[in-house]
């Protein structure tokens, strides 16, 4: 480091404490506001002897605590209440009391960083490897036994004559000139820096590229996509027919699927089975909904066999008939099933209970066809008395 | 020795000078290693490749290579993970608990115990990380926002301590490092070596010992030394969540906080005592570093370790008063079952052996403490073996009840917990001062004014 002829300050240096913390003194007291105490441990009743104002570091702690525990609350709150809801146990989604080991954590961590990391920038204005005092014989004794005193040139009341003559005045030792340092300049277009600074580039890059891109898809680092199980479809060497795929145990019945009574008889059965759904609301609109889907086309909107297939094929019939209102629910659905004649069986287009609910809807419509007079006065009184 | 207890003993013994305090704190790291330091390096380099082979092996073929399985789901990466925190608490209690506490002579051994309880929490940061199987992916840990639309469950305890161990390093750290700055500064200025005194001075940030500085950092010290304190007791509360917040019975209890805190601060004084010994002996510290400091952590270990005692007896009691059929089996079991060795090695080892601290002669014979302290790290560890592995191996189904044994990667994980751990002290004393130099100097005798502050 160069230094040049400007005068930064002056120093000198003491033996005691005693007399350090007086040369403090004398030198706060004599009204120089540019000075300094270099010590090389915290010497007891320095800040008097100085006038130093208190410490402002504290505010610092407290804000960032306080923020520390602010985010931890709102993002636990945002995270397990908004963003991603648990139900663990039926417990509150905001359990204060589980929220405040990390609250705690978090509060101490924020205060922590923020307090050293605002008392080296802020109130040191570290890293300053570069400053004057540096490199001086005087900065090698406060470092190990000796007490000092600085006092700067940039004090309006410095005067070189006189400080020294103070320093003197109060036994110090060994008082020198501290020159300040020739600040140089880097050049930005320098060969060699936009070299390392190209070459640094490259690697960061390539190292990046490498890591997320190769190094994780190396063993052992597989992401789990070997595993020692069976993969439908390949090829097994432990079951003799080589297959992975296992066939179900005979006689399996999947769920919901239980096989029809009937499947196999084409004439209408003796005893046919009874309808297992209760009449409601939802059921005749489940019936109503497959009907019109399915059965319309043919056998027309309200079961009248007239839909516009009439003559253009084998004639739907009327499903009014008074064999089909005397039929068991269990005999249309045998029909619906097992198909009759010329009519397919739906059994692949529709569940068990879609059908069932098909076969009350057509109950319902022939119900409404084929009502007597009372039978409708009746509904009509009930539904105006009901209605209103 | 006869000491007078009626006044302060001096915290330095002999009556050096500042100087003199520095240049032998300084001097292991002016010094050309000798061949015995490299010995002591090459076994500590052995233990840590056995462990780097384990773990090889383990992040190879997957963590199937450990002992434990059904019912014992947990097993050495806990207890480990465990005993290595507990360690670490030992540092925080003399550097932050002490200060506040105006313990003065806590000064000559703090730098040490900090470095301790940073290399500790790595060596324990390790277990947790390994033991999810795809350490690779550990940072899921972490809540961030992520693609697959998933946050961290932050009312789960292990959870709080993914949060409590990083907070505990971090800030340990910063404490630490913080009271290396003036220090790196003292090596900058007495350094002649080139390279040295660039690294030197890239650490002390250019301190200048100026005491416009020196106020605030007195501050700053306070401040931390007042946020370490709960948190180094909250971090050990947090690992004992791990336990007690589960429903297993000898884990669902409530004494286990104070209970895991109190061990921890009687373990973690164990290893300060027992590398202390060492390094006193080896770097000529014995005026600095003095008996008396041992005879020191020698009583808090003796009350520490009485405290671990009393958790012993009253976890019994609880499970005898409470008539919980399922609780008192399993303590029955741990003192009587197939893992009686175990419960008895925890029981000898930190109960019986640290009596004999209450006589003075004892307490201040370093052959003693050094047989004492080792049997209470052995005891620690199997207390944390024991809290695991008997809680679990026999569980409230018989039918799936059974014996853990652990695997040769086990021990050679554990092994290599301990190479790291020495490996990294081994090369703290020869790179940073052992004995926080400017800390030292505050406290020698006549390096205070006579007269403080006020008017005169
Ligand atoms: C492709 C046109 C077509 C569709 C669609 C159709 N059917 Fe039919 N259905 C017929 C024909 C044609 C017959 C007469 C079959 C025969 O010759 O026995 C018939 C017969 C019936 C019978 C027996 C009538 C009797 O008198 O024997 C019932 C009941 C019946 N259908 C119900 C339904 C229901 C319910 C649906 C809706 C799921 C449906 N059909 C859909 C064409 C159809």
């Amino acid at each position: 480091m160069e230094r040049n002829t400007k005068l930064h300050g002056l120093v000198a240096l003491f033996d005691t404490p005693d007399q350090i913390i007086h040369a403090a003194e004398k030198v706060s007291h004599s009204g120089y506001k540019d000075f300094d105490v270099h010590t090389p441990y915290p010497v007891h009743g320095m800040d008097d002897a100085m006038k130093l104002k208190p410490s402002k570091l504290g505010y610092v702690t407290l804000v960032f605590g306080l923020s520390g525990a602010a985010f931890a609350l709102l993002l636990m709150w945002w995270t397990m209440v908004v963003d991603y809801p648990m139900n663990i146990g039926g417990k509150p989604f905001f359990s204060l009391p589980a929220f405040i080991p990390v609250t705690f954590e978090l509060t101490v961590l924020f205060a922590t960083l923020a307090t050293v990391i605002g008392m080296i920038t802020f109130f040191f204005r570290f890293p300053d490897n570069k400053h004057p005092l540096h490199d001086t014989p005087y900065m090698q004794a406060v470092s190990r036994d000796k007490y000092g005193v600085f006092i700067g040139a940039s004090d309006p009341k410095f005067d070189v004559k006189e400080v020294r003559a103070l320093f003197e005045s109060l036994g110090g030792k060994k008082i020198s000139e501290i020159m300040e340092i020739e600040k140089t300049w880097q050049d930005a277009f320098n060969p060699k820096f936009i070299g390392i600074l190209v070459t640094t580039a490259i690697l960061v890059s390539g190292g990046t590229y490498f890591a997320l891109n190769k190094l994780l898809y190396i063993t052992p680092f597989n992401w789990m996509e070997h595993q020692f199980r069976g993969v439908p479809q390949e090829k097994s060497d432990f079951f003799a027919d080589s297959r992975m795929m296992r066939e179900p145990v005979a006689g399996t019945v999947a769920r919901g699927h239980m096989p029809y009574e009937f499947k196999d008889s084409v004439a209408q059965p003796a005893d046919p089975v009874e309808n297992p759904l209760v009449n409601s609301p939802e059921i005749f609109k489940l019936g109503q909904k497959k009907y019109l889907t399915f059965c319309s086309p043919c056998h027309g909107d309200y079961g009248d066999g007239d839909s516009r297939l009439n003559q253009q094929f084998p004639n739907p019939p009327s499903l009014h008939t008074t064999k089909l209102r005397d039929w068991k629910d269990g005999n249309i659905y045998h029909v619906i099933t097992n198909g009759q004649n010329v009519m397919p069986s739906y059994s692949h287009q529709m569940t068990v209970k879609e059908r069932w609910a098909v076969v009350s809807y057509i109950r319902a419509l022939q119900k409404a066809k084929n009502a007597s007079e009372t039978e409708i006065e009746q509904f009509r009184k009930e539904n105006t008395s009901n209605g209103n | 020795m006869n000491i007078d207890y009626s006044k302060e003993l001096p915290i330095v013994q002999g009556r050096l000078s500042l100087g003199e305090l520095e240049d032998l704190i300084a001097k292991p790291m002016s010094e050309k290693p000798t061949p015995k330091y490299y010995i002591a390096l090459a076994i500590t380099l052995t233990l840590l490749m056995i462990g780097a082979t384990s773990l090889g092996f383990t992040f190879y073929y997957g963590t199937g290579l450990w002992g434990n399985n059904q019912p014992v789901g947990w097993a050495f990466d806990i207890v480990n993970f465990v005993f290595w925190v507990g360690i670490g608490h030992a540092g925080t209690l003399i550097s932050a608990i002490l200060f506040l506490l105006r313990q003065k002579w806590r000064t000559a051994i703090a730098r040490f115990a900090e470095a301790m309880t940073i290399f500790a929490v790595m060596c324990a940061g390790i277990f947790p990380a390994i033991h999810t199987g795809r350490p690779w992916l550990d940072g899921w840990l972490l809540p961030y926002p992520n693609q697959h639309g998933l946050w961290v469950n932050f009312t789960s305890p292990l959870l709080w301590d993914v949060f409590a161990v990083s907070t505990y390093f971090t800030v340990s750290a910063v404490f630490w490092y913080i009271g290396l700055i003036p220090d790196f500064a003292v090596m900058r200025d007495r350094t002649t070596g080139k390279v040295k005194k660039f690294i030197y001075s890239l650490f002390s940030l250019g301190w200048r010992h100026s005491h416009r500085n020196w106020q605030h950092y007195e501050k700053s010290y306070v401040i931390l030394a007042g946020f370490a304190t709960p948190l180094v007791l909250s971090v050990h509360t947090i690992v004992s969540f791990d336990f007690a917040v589960s429903i297993i019975p000898g884990w669902h209890t409530t004494i286990f906080p104070p209970y895991f805190v109190a061990g921890a601060i009687f373990s973690g004084f164990a290893m300060v005592v027992t590398v202390l010994v060492f390094v006193r002996k080896v770097f000529d510290l014995e005026n600095i570093i003095t008996i008396d400091h041992l005879e020191k952590m020698n009583k808090v270990i003796l009350a520490t370790g009485m405290m671990v005692g009393y958790a012993y007896a009253m976890e019994f009691f609880i499970a005898w008063y409470s008539g919980v059929q399922f609780e008192t089996f399993v303590f029955i079991n741990r003192a009587f079952g197939p893992y009686a060795w175990a419960y008895w090695i925890m029981v000898s080892c930190n109960v019986i052996f640290p009596q004999f601290f209450w006589f003075k002669k004892l307490r201040r014979s370093i052959p003693v403490m050094m047989v004492i302290v080792i049997f209470v790290n052995v005891g620690m560890w199997f207390e944390r073996f024991v809290i695991t592995v008997t809680s679990l191996h026999r569980d409230f189904l018989p039918s799936s009840w059974g014996y853990y044994v652990p695997t040769i990667y086990d021990f050679g994980i554990l092994i290599g917990s301990f190479g790291l751990f020495f490996t990294l002290v081994l090369l703290f004393v020869k790179a940073m001062p052992v004995v926080a130099i400017s800390e030292i100097k505050a406290v020698a005798d006549g390096a205070q004014p006579t007269h403080h502050g006020g008017d005169h």
